[in-house]
Parts: C-alpha cells; sequence; structure tokens
C-alpha cells in the first residue's frame, strides 16, 4: 500500500495547481462528498415518503453508528498508506468476550472493559506484525480477519448470549432528549473530534501524511513511522471493539458472526469520502459524509421500497465512479497542462 | 520467494548437478512447506480416523472439496502476481452461477458446453470490465474490485430477486458433471487439475506469463523496459474473471441449487488461498501451484478438525494462523535470501 506511483502525486498537483484559497477549501473532494449528501437529503425528503420521519432519523444513526465509529481509525490507518481488514472480526469477537464473561457472572461494565482491552491487544497484534515483523498490512489483517472472527465463532459456536442489562440496551437506543437523535451519536461525535484534531491539527497528524506520501522520507523528518502505526493499529482494535459492544447491547444478542463484511461496508465508504488508497491524502470531514451518504442512501431506497440490494449497487458505483472520476479529471489536467495542447481550449475549474 | 524472474539459486550453486540441484530447489521451494502441512494434517486425520482418506466418501471429499476454490485460487493468484487484486471473485461467481441456471431455464434442451462456454464468456466479461477500470484509471485494484464486489452482487440481487433455481430445474447430465468420477477422480477434480497444469505451465515457461512476474515485481520498470503492461494486467484479469465463471459452471453442478448469495465470501478464501500458499501479496512471487495447494488446505482443515477433535467452530481460527504463519514465513525466508544474496556479492567482490 506504499506504492506512491505518479499518478498520486499528479492528483495531488491538481488539486493544489494555481488555485486561490477559497477555493482550495471550497472546491474539494470532501465539499463533493458533502454536496452530494445534501443533494441526496433534500431528494430523498421531497421524494421519498416516510423519510423525514423521526423514526427514521432514529434508525439511520443507529444503523451507521459501528460504521461511523470504525471509520475513525480506519480513515488515519488509510492515509498512512496502510489498510484493517480485520476490524469487523474484531466487533464480532468483542461482542462474543462481552457476552460470554457477562454470562460468567462478571459485571457488564468489566465485561466491556475487557473487551475493549482484548480489541487493542488484537490491534497490538496487527501493528506488530506490519511494524515490527514488516508485514503488508493487508496480507496480515486478511489473517487477522479469519483469526479473530475464528476465536469469535469458536468461543460461542452457533449460540447467542442475549440476556444483557436493560439499563445498557436501553442506554444503547435512548435519545436525546425529546429530539430523535439517538443518543449514541453523542460520544461518536465527541470522538470524531478527537479524531479530527488528531490527524489535522498535531504534530502526529502531519506525521500520518507524511508517512502517507513517503514514509522514507517521514523517516528522515523525523516521523517514528513505526511507532505511529502501531498507535493506529492499537486504536483501531479498541474502537472495533468499542463499535462491538455497541453492536452486542443495539440487537441484545452476541454472537460469533455479527457485522460479517462490514470492514468492506467502511473501507468503501472511506474511500468514497476522498481517502486516498495509495495514501498521504484524506480528510475526516470527507468520511463522516461518506459514511452518512451510504447511510441515507441505503434508508432512503429502504423507504421507497427498493429492495434493500440495490443499494450494493449504488454504493459499488459510486466508490468506482469517485476513483475513476478523479482519475478522470488528474488526465484531463494533464492534457490541459501539455505544452502545445488544449490548455487555452479548456476553461479554468475547479477540483471534483 | 524461491520463484522469482531469475531464481538465485541457479547462481548460487553453479556447479550441482542437475538431480541434486532439483532436489535442492524441491527442498527450498515455498510449495514444499505447505505441501508437508497438508500431508501432516491428512495423516493426523487418517490415523484418527481412517475413513477420512480410505473410503470412498473420503476420498471423493477430499478431491471434491476444493476444486472449486483452486479454480478461483489460480485466477486470484495470477491476478495477485502482477500486484492486482481481484476483490469481486465471489459476486462474479454468484453472476454467473445465476446465469448457468438461467440459461437451462429460459432455453430448454440447451446443450451443456454451450451453457458453460456462456458463463465462461461472461465470468470473462466481469472481468474484462475491473481490468479496463484498474489498467486505465490507475487506480489500485483494491478500490476497483471492492467497488465491483458490490455492483457486482447487486446486480445479481436485482436479478435473481428472490428467485431460487433448484437441482429439479437442470438437466441430469449437467448435474452428473457435480457429481460423476472417472477411476474414483470426480469430474470437477479433474478440471480443476486440467487448468492448475495449463495456468501452471504458462506462468512458469510461457514469456507472457513471465512477464506477469516482471510487471508485478516492478511496474515502472517494466514499463520502461517496453512490455505490455496494460494489455497483460487486462488479460489477467480476464483469466481470472473466466476461471471464476467456470467456477460459477461446477458450483451449480455441485450444489445444484444457487441464490442471490451464491458465492458471498469467496474473494476472502481465495486471496486466503494464495496468501497461505506462497503468493505475495504485493506482487512478483509465488506460483499457482502454491496457491491450489493452499485452496486445498484451506478446506481440508475445515474437514480435518472435527475428526481431530477440534470442533469446526475454530476452523476459521485455525485458518487465520495459517496466514499469519505463512507471511512471517515467507518473511523470514525472503530475509535470509537477501542476506545470502548479499554475502555472496561481497564474497565474489
Amino acid at each position: 500500500m506504499t506504492a506512491t506511483t505518479a499518478q498520486t502525486a499528479e492528483t495531488r498537483a491538481f488539486r493544489t495547481y494555481g488555485r486561490p484559497a477559497w477555493q482550495r477549501i471550497l472546491v474539494t473532494r470532501e465539499m463533493a462528498v458533502i454536496a452530494l449528501l445534501v443533494i441526496v437529503i433534500v431528494v430523498a425528503s421531497a421524494g421519498v415518503a416516510n423519510f423525514g420521519k423521526p423514526i427514521t432519523i432514529t434508525y439511520l444513526f443507529l444503523d451507521i453508528a459501528p460504521a461511523l465509529l470504525i471509520a475513525l481509525p480506519m480513515t488515519l490507518i488509510i492515509v498512512t498508506g496502510e489498510i484493517d481488514l480485520s476490524v469487523a472480526s474484531t466487533v464480532g469477537l468483542a461482542s462474543v468476550l462481552t457476552g460470554t464473561l457477562h454470562q460468567a457472572g462478571v459485571p457488564f461494565e468489566f465485561a466491556a472493559l475487557a473487551a475493549i482491552v482484548a480489541g487493542a491487544v488484537g490491534g497490538a497484534l496487527n501493528g506488530f506484525l506490519v511494524t515490527v515483523v514488516g508485514l503488508p498490512s493487508l496480507a496480515v489483517t486478511i489473517g487477522t480477519l479469519a483469526l479473530y472472527r475464528g476465536l469469535a465463532v469458536g468461543l460461542l459456536g452457533t449460540t447467542a448470549v442475549t440476556d444483557f442489562p436493560e439499563f445498557w440496551t436501553d442506554l444503547a437506543k435512548s435519545k436525546i432528549g425529546d429530539t430523535a437523535i439517538p443518543a449514541v451519536v453523542i460520544p461518536i461525535a465527541l470522538l470524531a473530534v478527537v479524531f479530527a484534531v488528531l490527524l489535522h491539527f498535531t504534530r502526529f497528524g502531519r506525521g500520518i501524511f507524511a508517512i502517507g506520501l513517503n514514509d522514507e522520507a517521514a523517516v528522515f523528518s523525523g516521523v517514528n513511522v513505526d511507532r505511529t502505526k502501531f498507535i493506529l493499529f492499537v486504536l483501531s482494535g479498541a474502537v472495533a471493539a468499542l463499535a462491538g459492544i455497541y453492536y452486542t447491547l443495539r440487537y441484545g444478542s452476541a454472537r460469533g458472526d455479527n457485522a460479517t463484511g462490514l470492514e468492506l461496508q467502511v473501507i468503501a465508504a472511506v474511500l468514497l469520502g476522498g481517502v486516498s488508497i495509495f495514501g498521504g491524502r484524506g480528510a475526516l470531514h470527507g468520511v463522516l459524509a461518506g459514511v452518512i451518504l451510504i447511510g441515507v442512501i441505503a434508508s432512503a431506497l429502504r423507504l421507497a421500497n427498493v429492495t434493500s440490494d440495490v443499494i450494493n449497487i449504488i454504493t459499488g458505483a459510486l466508490l468506482v465512479l469517485s476513483v475513476v472520476s478523479t482519475s478522470f479529471l488528474a488526465w484531463l489536467q494533464r492534457m490541459r497542462q501539455r505544452p502545445g495542447g488544449t490548455r487555452t481550449a479548456a476553461p479554468p475549474r475547479g477540483g471534483s | 520467494m524461491t520463484s522469482t524472474i531469475t531464481p538465485p539459486t541457479r547462481s548460487a550453486t553453479p556447479r550441482s548437478g542437475a538431480f541434486a540441484h532439483g532436489l535442492g530447489s524441491l527442498v527450498k521451494a515455498r510449495e514444499t512447506g505447505i505441501l508437508l502441512a497438508l500431508v501432516i494434517i491428512v495423516a493426523a486425520a487418517t490415523t484418527k480416523n481412517p475413513t477420512f482418506l480410505f473410503s470412498p466418501d473420503g476420498w471423493r471429499d477430499m478431491l471434491l472439496t476444493p476444486s472449486i476454490l483452486i479454480l478461483l485460487a489460480v485466477g486470484q493468484s495470477i491476478v495477485i502476481i502482477t500486484r492486482n487484486v481481484d476483490l469481486s471473485v465471489g459476486s462474479i461467481l454468484g453472476l454467473t452461477a445465476y446465469l448457468t441456471g438461467r440459461l437451462f431455464l429460459d432455453v430448454p434442451g440447451i446443450p451443456i458446453g454451450l451453457v458453460v462456454v456462456g458463463a465462461v464468456l461472461f465470468g470473462a466479461f466481469l472481468g474484462l470490465v475491473n481490468g479496463a477500470l484498474v489498467a486505465f484509471a490507475k487506480v489500485p485494484a483494491l478500490v476497483i474490485t471492492l467497488g465491483t464486489l458490490y455492483a457486482y452482487r447487486g446486480i445479481n440481487v436485482a436479478w435473481t430477486g428472490s428467485d431460487r433455481i433448484n437441482a429439479s430445474d437442470m438437466p441430469k447430465e449437467f448435474l452428473a458433471l457435480g457429481t460423476g468420477q472417472f477411476l474414483t477422480i470426480p469430474y470437477l477434480t479433474i478440471i480443476a487439475i486440467v487448468v492448475l497444469v495449463i495456468a501452471g505451465l504458462y506462468m512458469r515457461n510461457i514469456r507472457a506469463g513471465r512477464e506477469l512476474y516482471a510487471i508485478g515485481s516492478d511496474p515502472d520498470a517494466a514499463r520502461l523496459y517496453g512490455l505490455p503492461v496494460t494489455r497483460r494486467i487486462l488479460s489477467a484479469f480476464v483469466v481470472s474473471g473466466a476461471l471464476t465463471g467456470l467456477a460459477g459452471v461446477l458450483f451449480v453442478a455441485r450444489y445444484g441449487t444457487i441464490n442471490s448469495q451464491a458465492g458471498s465470501g469467496y474473494e476472502l478464501d481465495a486471496v486466503g488461498a494464495a496468501v497461505i500458499g506462497g503468493v505475495a501479496i504485493f506482487g512478483g512471487s509465488g506460483t499457482v501451484w502454491g496457491a491450489a495447494i493452499g485452496a486445498v488446505l484451506l478446506l481440508t482443515i475445515n474437514r480435518a478438525l472435527p475428526i481431530l477433535g477440534v470442533p469446526d467452530f475454530w476452523q476459521r481460527a485455525v485458518v487465520g494462523l495459517l496466514i499469519i504463519g505463512a507471511i512471517v514465513l515467507d518473511r523470514v525466508l525472503s530475509l535470509r535470501q537477501s542476506r545470502k544474496l548479499l554475502e555472496d556479492r561481497d564474497d565474489s567482490a
């Protein structure tokens, strides 16, 4: 994933090439996703019966909460040029651990805490294999995807633990005051702020971008590449475990196969939100918009009685279109910059 | 790591005889380790329960179960060797499987050969779409095929709906393909082995096959050297799609029922088989033989675990450990190799 080719350099050059500051802030990939999100919300509110209803909003947030959570550390990891495919398996494992420990008589709070620690340990194993042993994260996390899922399924088999304290299961579904917005949004928003500050306003965050652009250059400019990546994998594991506990409470059921396939959904949303799979480029507000966009489309289509699987086509097409369009625009830009080319013919324009 | 473009062992031991060299490279071959693991598991399970291997059913399962995955793993490893990946194979399998059933339903009396060709061509077309997007948009295959994984599955579900095609809808001769055997070897296994041998020889001996390794080792260098990179990558995806199409047909022949979820999740098994089989995820190294053995190992473990007294719920955990073990082993071997090459260079200097 560290392969920074000429392509990304061109895409990057395209973004900043001779554009005024307001354009660089407003005409970005992230803003395009946010604009698309707004359009979809407006169209759905106008065209889909019941879309604007409070209950829809409640379910929308309840549904996308795990993906929102996991997308935060995933963004940082992909910006470094790595990837974590094991997150959904960690959700399952954390869910099963919480369930089995609680069943064994451990108070729920401690069971949940143990699950988060286990998630962090799982993330640390990923980080160890990637940074110390020096293995590609794609291969490592395909391995731990199977391993953590296997542990989850192995511990519980096909049974499920369902008796959780009502206090906690109610809390997972409770709403903020009289609004339709679930309370779970508050911790997610706080975490999102933490991760956004971490990525965009700290030395650590600048290191993350530096690693993604060129990890050797990052080493020479004083970034501790291995430590940064290790920390990110630990964070990813811990947050995935947190999502696992939420998942357990929301559905009131700890199962080994909880959240199967969620990793691909999260990665699709992150890439849709403008994070480059090559690393070095991306922003958290785009990712949040990407996750919500997929959630809104799914919710609207379901209400419009479109089979929920058309969502798959749309998710996939959006993902392909969004990456292909970036390449296409970069190609256009190249054509325009070519001496004696169509530079004067094509009107100057901004990003996607 | 032993099958880079010029096997380093050749220059390191120039005077050893052909036999010693052959034996040496056999011992050192990355595939030997996995084969050994497979033999140990089969031996252990057979010792515990002789019917695991020495009964008509056991022998048949041993060969039949991995046959479909072998096809996927061969296609996947060819793609991975070019430093790409095809995550959409599970969805392609689903689509071609449904097409197979649909053809039998909608065109009564259609020749079986025509259906097979149709499904293979359809798979190749879907692979072509992947390959074209990857080759021309210059976006990592991971992203593109993640997108087509969703898109193809979505198309499949939209096309299938809640429809289910059952064995009774298909001709008996076709289903016999899935259950029949020749000299106790199931037809599916024979097909898988034929494909494997062709792909193996192609990747080993044909210039275009060797160029795939060169492209995976260093795409930029391959381009500078004048290799037809775009065309080769495109053809790797087409081959992967076509083999998945074939796997789709065999899936129907074997299981007899198709719904909209056929083949979902197979992409991770295919990539896992390749990785266990020693195909480096960043291209340029590995063989289709290894990937095929990886596929057999992956599915044989599943059947061996209950016999060895481990509930098969733990199968995925064991598979995960195997993948991690295989890539760690790869890393250790390649580090040792590069150290040795450095020493050799220093000695000769």
